[in-house]
């Protein structure tokens, strides 16, 4: 990081971030194409695109005790047994590598269930979840039984054909040759095996599950990773070097294809292809780490992968913070043991206490460096390299310090913070330097942590004084100071041709200009109407003019007594307030006949939302009806004139005479005469209880019988008066 | 007076020839003539009763005014082709004439009957 002195761009300090320098040569460069392209969308994108490569901030925390409780809550077992074998070893694993001391119980029924396994005949799969879970609850294995068991994984390794199929029998062998008292278990053609095994590989560093499958995964290769390091071990003699160099290479591969996120964290994820078989990145990175740390674990010689690599996928891990799922939990914690202590690097992670520092209170700055599961750091030193304000690029507000170390707590401590660090927002820029040479090989503490911290403090509020001004002349008409830390009860009295006036002087600790986030002035007539302004500032000066002609309208000429509330407030400010000031007298002009009225205050929620008043509902009022003695009257009158018609009949001298006299046109008349009858019948059957639709169905029926028959009684009837005529 | 009592004169010997001439009639006749004054002075009374109490269910007063108009109606269709002298319906035999009255009739009740309500 030379920097000449003559060059323009770079005559800057050396404590400036090579990113931010790197990014301002860019942005230099980038400004011109701009220029060119002259606001195309595509140069846009390209700084964008720039700007987004350096990492942003971020707080990683170690684990701690939250984790503990966390797990002691996650992993809960029915009187000790878990639901399966995997899960009592994820279990007991979380609970050897946070500390927690073991149960009783759970050791117990872990026993029971491992010995129940070993004892019968299991699957590969069984016997390896059970070999591992016994690695860490330690019960007792019968003689024969694991003899039964390493006759069976060597069956099992000859026989199998599926990536999977290898893991568990390999994995078990390598387990039960610690824990069982006899010293020589190995692979009768280790290489053959690893062969095979190395057959599943693929040449982007994925490997597939079985020959038949042509999906891969990371996941894949960190089973298989481990896979290889268990025949590594197991192997009676030394292996061939090109393989391992081979594989070497295809962890190179592997990790060509980690995946970033914005804060500087790395993982592994394979593609959605199938559901099921999906694993997340949380178990793909995990898996990867446990392989690539058995292999480095069981062979000599180096795995060359940059520290930064390590770094990230630590801070993958740590960023979770605390996971809500055991298995999850299990995958996070497994991994940061791998990361722990491995051959590759361990890496070193710089946390904060507090990343919100108040100047008030004087807070010093702490920070600790540890190991991913909260260990002591080997001896080091850590520098502030440098502090830029959240979101700008200028050059650094302090120059590079370094922090105290104290023994006793383990904390590297800034007491004072610089003059130049105000009230806001900051990113920190640490620098971790390890004090031992040697140390460098085994830790891993990349370039420069990036935190942010938020500075507070207490706002210094000056001169603050209302005053009534004459609109046109400018002369002052009352005029008083204000204490704004405290309530207020000022009075005044303006008209209409008036100004307010309210000013104030908003000063840092550090005396400089201050703009908070909120500065409003709220008006709130007896009515309950309010108005709200915002202050103004030109550097420290806040002043807010009120001019009453111009507002006349605004109030809804609405004269009286206004209550006057100043409101001042910001994240950074640790005495916002919220004051009274005082009453204003308002004397404004009548409202015309057009003025906008005052819209309607919000009802008491529980009026609004209260029972409403019952309504009674008023049913029409029926329609009067006459006396019933004046509608049966009328009735006998209607039957009248029936009466009258009959007798009208009988004077005229009516007869039956034309009634045929032979039988069968006699019984024709008659069923004539009858049918009539029924219909009408069923006419006043209709109008008391019958509905259209049966009577129209019997009118059909009555209807054809009736023409049926009405015909033949008529054409005789024509006939007999025809046969007269011609007689 | 005299005029008077020769206007008065002439409407007595109008009313007799009327009556006389009425009197040729054939009885059959007189019989479908009876049934339309029936029929008619029923209407009449039922419009008197609305006039007197009002018209609240309006669709019963007319459906009972309208079965007495639509019978005389008929009558009065019946006769005109019943009638002898009438030589626009020569051809038609009465029984005929009285059977398409049934019949109408017979519809005709069945509508009033429906808006009787």
């Amino acid at each position: 990081m030379l920097l000449s002195s003559d060059d323009p761009f770079l005559a800057r300090p050396n404590s400036l971030h090579s990113c931010a320098r790197q990014r301002l040569q860019k942005e230099e460069r980038i400004s011109f194409t701009l220029i060119e392209m002259a606001r195309s969308l595509a140069g846009f994108l390209v700084l964008l695109l720039v700007i987004s490569i350096c990492e942003a901030a971020s707080l990683f925390q170690p684990i701690s005790d939250s984790h503990r409780s966390a797990a002691l809550e996650l992993f809960t077992s029915d009187h000790g047994s878990f639901k399966s074998l995997e899960e009592t070893y994820e279990a007991l694993r979380t609970f050897q590598i946070l500390g927690i001391e073991k149960k009783p119980d759970v050791t117990a029924a872990a026993c029971r269930s491992i010995s129940e396994t070993v004892g019968s005949s299991s699957t590969p799969k069984d016997l390896f979840y059970a070999l591992k879970a016994n690695s860490i609850a330690q019960c007792k294995i019968h003689e024969k039984a694991s003899e039964g068991i390493i006759s069976s994984l060597n069956a099992a390794v000859s026989g199998a054909s599926l990536l999977l199929d290898f893991y568990y029998s390999i994995g078990g062998l390598v387990l039960i040759k610690d824990q069982s008292s006899k010293a020589d278990i190995h692979l009768a053609d280790a290489e053959g095996v690893f062969r095979s095994v190395k057959a599943f590989s693929q040449s982007d560093g994925r490997w597939r599950y079985s020959s038949n499958n042509p999906e891969s995964s990371a996941f894949a290769a960190g089973i298989a990773l481990e896979t290889l390091a268990g025949i590594v071990s197991l192997a009676s003699s030394e292996l061939d070097q090109s393989l391992i160099s081979t594989l070497k290479n295809d962890i190179s591969k592997l990790f060509d294809s980690i995946e970033k996120y914005d804060d500087g964290t790395l993982y592994f994820d394979d593609k959605l292809v199938d559901g099921h078989e999906y694993q997340g990145p949380l178990s793909t990175t995990s898996s990867v780490l446990r392989g690539l740390t058995a292999f480095a674990a069981a062979t000599t010689g180096n795995i060359n992968l940059p520290g930064d690599k390590i770094l990230g996928l630590a801070k993958f891990f740590l960023g979770i913070g605390v996971p809500g799922d055991a298995k999850d939990f299990f995958y996070q914690v497994d991994a940061l043991a791998c990361l722990e202590s491995n051959r590759v690097s361990a890496p070193l992670i710089l946390s904060l206490s507090s990343a919100v520092l108040s100047l008030n209170k004087k807070d010093s700055l702490k920070v600790r460096v540890t190991t991913v599961l909260g260990s002591n750091a080997p001896p080091l030193t850590v520098k502030l390299v440098g502090a830029f304000t959240s979101g700008s690029k200028d050059a650094s507000l302090v120059e590079s310090q370094e922090l105290k170390f104290d023994h006793g707590s383990g904390l590297h401590i800034l007491n004072d913070l610089p003059k130049s660090i105000d009230v806001g927002s900051y990113t920190f820029v640490f620098e971790v330097v390890l004090q031992e040479p040697e140390d460098e090989k085994v830790y891993v503490t990349g370039s420069q942590t990036k935190v942010p911290i938020f500075v507070t403090g207490i706002i210094k509020i000056e001169n603050s004084e209302i005053t009534i001004l004459d609109s046109d002349l400018g002369s002052v008409e009352s005029q008083s100071k204000l204490d704004l830390a405290a309530k207020n009860a000022v009075s005044l009295s303006a008209n209409h041709l008036q100004k307010l006036r309210l000013s104030f002087q908003l000063i840092t600790p550090r005396g400089r200009a201050f703009k908070p986030h909120q500065a409003f002035l709220k008006l709130r007539h007896e009515s309950k109407v309010e108005h709200i302004f915002v202050v103004g500032n030109s550097g420290k000066q806040f002043e807010i003019v009120l001019n009453f002609l111009g507002l006349v309208e605004k109030f809804f000429y609405l004269s009286g007594k206004y209550d006057m509330e100043l409101t001042v407030g910001d994240a950074a400010m640790e005495n916002s307030l919220l004051v009274a000031i005082g009453h204003l007298e308002l004397d404004l002009p009548e409202a015309p006949e057009k003025a906008p009225r005052p819209p309607p205050q919000p009802v008491d929620p529980y009026s609004r939302y209260g029972p409403k008043a019952e309504i009674t509902h008023i049913f029409r009022a029926p329609e009067k009806r006459p006396p019933q003695e004046l509608s049966l009257a009328f009735l006998g009158l209607t039957i009248l004139p029936l009466l009258g018609f009959l007798i009208g009949l009988l004077r005229l001298g009516v007869n039956m005479k034309n009634f045929p006299t032979k039988p069968v046109p006699a019984t024709f008349a008659v069923l004539f005469h009858v049918g009539i009858g029924a219909v009408l019948l069923l006419y006043v059957f209709f109008w008391l209880k019958l509905d259209l639709f049966q009577t129209l169905k019997a009118v059909g029926f009555l209807g054809v019988f009736l023409v049926f028959v009405g015909h033949r009684t008529l054409s005789h009837l024509a006939a007999a008066s025809a046969k007269l005529k011609s007689a | 007076m005299a005029r008077e009592k020769s206007s008065k004169d002439n409407a007595q010997a109008l009313f007799h020839s009327l009556r006389s001439a009425y009197a040729a009639t054939p009885v059959n006749l007189k019989i479908i003539d009876l049934y339309v004054g029936f029929a008619v002075f029923t209407a009449l009374i039922q419009v008197v009763y609305m006039a007197s109490v009002g018209s609240f269910p309006f669709n019963s007063f007319l459906s009972g005014v309208l079965s007495c108009v639509g019978t005389a109606v008929l009558a009065v269709c019946l006769r005109i082709q019943v009638n002898k002298e009438n030589k626009e319906f020569k051809d038609l035999p009465p029984e005929r004439a009285f059977a398409d009255f049934v019949l109408c009739n017979l519809v005709l009740h069945l509508v009033i009957m429906n808006f009787l309500g």
